[in-house]
C-alpha cells in the first residue's frame, strides 16, 4: 500500500482541528501543496494564508503561541527554513514558544522541480538548535500518529513532510512515542538506523541480506531528536555495527546525529546512507534516488562493507 | 475625564523621569548597553504603559492582557525601567542587567523576566510577533491589543515589510506599532546609511493608518495612542519623532551613544541634569 505522507498530514490535521479549537494553520501560498487547503475548507476562521512570506509566517505563528493557541506553520521545508531560521532560533526556540514547524516537499520528494526545491539540509538546520525536536515518520501510517504526538508535546517542533506517495511499512498496532524509536526488524549482524521513506528501503535490503545468510536489526529512527540512545545503544551492543539511511545530505541529518552518539559512547563500523554533498538534479523521485545512492541495493552494499570492517 | 488624563499624563513623566535615571545606572553599571535608543523611546514607553497598557502585575499571564513587543530589542532596559514602574521588577534588580544572576539579561528573554512576552534582539521579527497575538485575540473575539516598538534602522530589514503587509490584510485594527524615529542607526544616520525616503507613504501605501507625532510631546503621545485605538478599519503606526539620547545634553544626537556605557563621571553629571527635571 502507498500513501503520501503529506495526505495523511493534512486529514490528521482536519481531525485534530475538530478535536482542538486552539490549533491554527498558516501557510506561505503553497496551501494545495501542502494539503492544508483540506483544513482551509473545513476550518476558514483557523486558516491563515500569509503569502509568500516565510520569514513572517513563523514569527506570526510565535505571535499566535505567545497568545495561547496552537500554531501550525507550513511551507516548503527549504523556503521555510532557510529563509526562516533565525526566526526559528529566536522566536520559537529561545523565546520556547509551542509552535509546530512543519516542512513539505522534503528530501527529493518535489522530483522533478528539481534542486532548487529540494531539501536534504533541513534536518541539519533544525537538529542544531536547543529545544528543537525533530521528527520524520517512516510512513502515511505512522505520519497519523506523530501529527497527533506533536500537537500533544508541549514545545518547537520541526515535522518533515513528503509529497510523494511511499509505501507503507508500519503496522496499525505500532506505538507512537516521540523520543522512542521502533525496532521494525530484530537481527544480530547489524543494525540499520533509517527514517522516512528509508525505512522501507532498510526492509528490502534487510530481505536481500537474510538470502546472503546476514541477519539486520532494522530502528525506525522516527524522532531524529532528541535521539532514542538506549535503544540505538541496545542493539549495537548486540551487533557491533551500523548502517544508517535518510533522505538528506549525508552531512548533519541522521547519520550524523547517530555517528556523534556513538563515536562517544560505542564507537562501531559505520557507513552513513544519504545524499552526497553535492546539489540535485532534476528527475523522477525513484530516479533521484537511484542517483543519490538512496536505494536499497546501497544499503546492503553498505551492510556487508561494514561486517567486513567488523571481522577481528 | 479631562482632568483624569491630565494626572495621568503628569504621573508618566514622573515615571519617564525615573526610567531614564534607571536606563543610565543599568548601562552604567553594566559597562555596555544601548542607552540612546532607550532613551529615545522612554516618553513613548511611559505614555503607552501609565495610560494603555491593560496588564496585571500579580499576573503576568493573565489571558486578556494586551500586548507589548519590543522588536528594537537592544534597547530593553528602557523596557525593564518601564516594568519597574509597573511593579513588575523590583528597583533593585537594575543591578542585575546583563549580570549572569537575576532576570535582566542584555536582550528581552521571555523565559527569564515576567510582563515579556517575547525574546528579540534580532531585529525585525516582533512586526510579525504582533500580529500573530492580534490575529489570536480576533479569532477568541477580545478587545486585546497588540503594541510594537520598532527602530528606524530596524525598518531595513524585509520582514517588517512582509509583516506591514499581513496586518493590513488582515485589517488587524488591533495592531499598533510605534517607530521611534530618532533618525540615528549604529553606523551613523539612518539617511546616510539607507534612506528610508518618504516614511509615512510608505506605511500609507501599504494601508496604514499613520499617525505622525513628535515623540516626546505627552499630549500628542496619548492623542495618537487614543486615534489609534479608535481607527477600526486597519492598523496603525506612529511614526514618532524622537531624539536618540534624549534627557542627557551630551547624549542627545550623537550617535556614539547607540551602544556605550557612561562613565562615572557622565553618569553624575546626566543624573544631575535629570534631577534638575523633576
Ligand atoms: C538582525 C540584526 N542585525 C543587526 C543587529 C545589530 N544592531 C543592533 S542595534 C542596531 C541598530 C538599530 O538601529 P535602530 O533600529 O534605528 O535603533 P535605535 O536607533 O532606535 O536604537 C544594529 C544594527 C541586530 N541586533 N539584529
Amino acid at each position: 500500500m502507498l500513501i503520501a505522507p503529506r495526505e495523511a498530514y493534512a486529514q490528521t490535521l482536519v481531525e485534530l482541528g475538530t478535536e482542538n479549537k486552539d490549533i491554527v494553520v498558516l501557510d506561505a501560498d503553497v496551501a494545495k501543496a501542502s494539503m492544508t487547503v483540506l483544513f482551509q475548507e473545513k476550518f476558514p476562521d483557523r486558516f491563515f494564508d500569509l503569502g509568500i512570506s516565510e520569514s513572517d509566517l513563523i514569527c506570526t505563528g510565535a505571535g499566535f503561541a505567545v497568545a495561547g493557541k496552537l500554531p501550525f506553520v507550513n511551507a516548503y521545508a527549504n523556503f521555510l527554513l532557510g529563509n526562516g531560521w533565525e526566526q526559528i532560533r529566536l522566536s520559537i526556540c529561545y523565546a520556547n514558544k509551542n509552535v509546530k514547524i512543519i516542512g513539505h516537499n522534503i528530501g527529493a520528494s518535489s522530483g522533478k522541480d528539481g534542486p532548487t526545491h529540494f531539501s536534504l539540509e533541513d534536518i541539519a538546520l533544525m537538529r542544531v538548535l536547543p529545544r528543537m525536536t525533530v521528527v520524520e515518520p517512516a510512513d502515511g501510517l505512522e505520519m497519523k500518529k506523530a501529527v497527533r504526538a506533536i500537537a500533544e508535546h508541549v514545545g518547537p517542533v520541526y515535522l518533515r513532510v513528503g509529497r510523494e506517495a511511499t509505501p507503507v511499512v508500519t503496522q496499525a498496532e505500532d506505538e507512537f512515542e516521540l523520543g522512542k524509536a521502533n525496532i521494525v526488524r530484530q537481527g544480530r549482524d547489524l543494525t540499520i538506523v533509517a527514517c522516512g521513506v528509508m525505512v522501507a528501503k532498510a526492509v528490502a535490503a534487510a530481505e536481500e541480506l537474510t538470502a546472503a545468510g546476514i541477519e539486520a536489526e532494522i530502528i525506525n529512527m522516527h524522532t531524529i531528536k532528541p535521539l532514542d540512545r538506549d535503544t540505538l545503544l541496545q542493539s549495537v551492543q548486540k551487533t557491533g555495527a551500523v548502517v544508517t539511511a535518510e533522505e538528506h545530505s549525508v552531512i548533519g541529518g541522521l547519520g550524523s546525529a547517530v555517528a556523534e552518539f556513538l563515536a562517544c559512547s560505542r564507537p562501531v563500523p559505520l557507513r552513513i546512507i544519504g545524499s552526497p554533498d553535492k546539489f540535485g538534479i532534476c528527475g523522477t523521485y525513484e530516479q533521484i534516488h537511484q542517483a543519490f545512492g538512496l536505494t536499497a541495493e546501497r544499503i546492503a552494499q553498505a551492510a556487508k562493507e561494514v561486517l567486513e570492517q567488523k571481522k577481528p | 475625564m479631562l482632568k483624569d488624563k491630565e494626572e495621568l499624563l503628569h504621573q508618566a513623566r514622573l515615571t519617564a523621569n525615573k526610567m531614564r535615571k534607571n536606563i543610565l545606572l543599568m548601562t552604567h553599571r553594566a559597562k555596555g548597553g544601548h542607552p540612546g535608543g532607550c532613551l529615545s523611546a522612554t516618553d513613548l514607553l511611559a505614555v503607552l504603559y501609565k495610560c494603555f497598557m491593560r496588564i496585571d502585575p500579580q499576573k503576568p499571564n493573565w489571558p486578556g492582557r494586551d500586548y507589548f513587543f519590543l522588536s528594537k530589542g537592544h534597547s530593553v532596559p528602557a523596557l525593564y525601567a518601564i516594568l519597574i514602574e509597573m511593579g513588575f521588577l523590583s528597583e533593585g534588580e537594575v543591578e542585575d542587567f546583563r549580570e549572569m544572576e537575576g532576570r535582566l539579561p542584555a536582550y528581552p528573554s521571555c523565559e527569564d523576566t515576567p510582563g515579556i512576552d517575547m525574546a528579540s534582539g534580532s531585529l525585525g521579527q516582533g512586526l510579525s510577533v504582533a500580529n500573530g497575538a492580534a490575529l489570536a485575540a480576533k479569532l477568541n473575539g477580545t478587545d486585546q491589543r497588540a503594541y510594537v516598538l520598532l527602530g528606524d534602522g530596524e525598518l531595513h530589514e524585509g520582514q517588517i515589510w512582509e509583516a506591514a503587509m499581513t496586518a493590513a490584510h488582515y485589517k488587524l485594527n488591533n495592531v499598533c506599532a510605534i517607530v521611534d524615529y530618532n533618525k540615528l542607526q549604529l553606523d551613523g544616520s539612518v539617511e546616510e546609511v539607507k534612506s528610508l525616503g518618504d516614511l509615512k507613504a510608505k506605511w500609507e501605501s501599504f494601508n496604514w493608518h499613520v499617525l505622525e507625532i513628535d515623540g516626546h510631546d505627552y499630549e500628542q503621545i496619548y492623542q495618537a495612542f487614543v486615534e489609534a485605538e479608535q481607527y477600526r478599519k486597519g492598523p496603525s503606526v506612529l511614526i514618532a519623532h524622537t531624539v536618540k539620547g534624549k534627557g542627557v545634553s551630551f547624549m542627545e544626537g550623537e550617535a556614539g551613544w547607540h551602544c556605550a556605557a557612561p562613565t562615572d563621571e557622565e553618569l553624575t553629571k546626566a543624573l544631575k541634569e535629570l534631577s534638575r527635571v523633576c
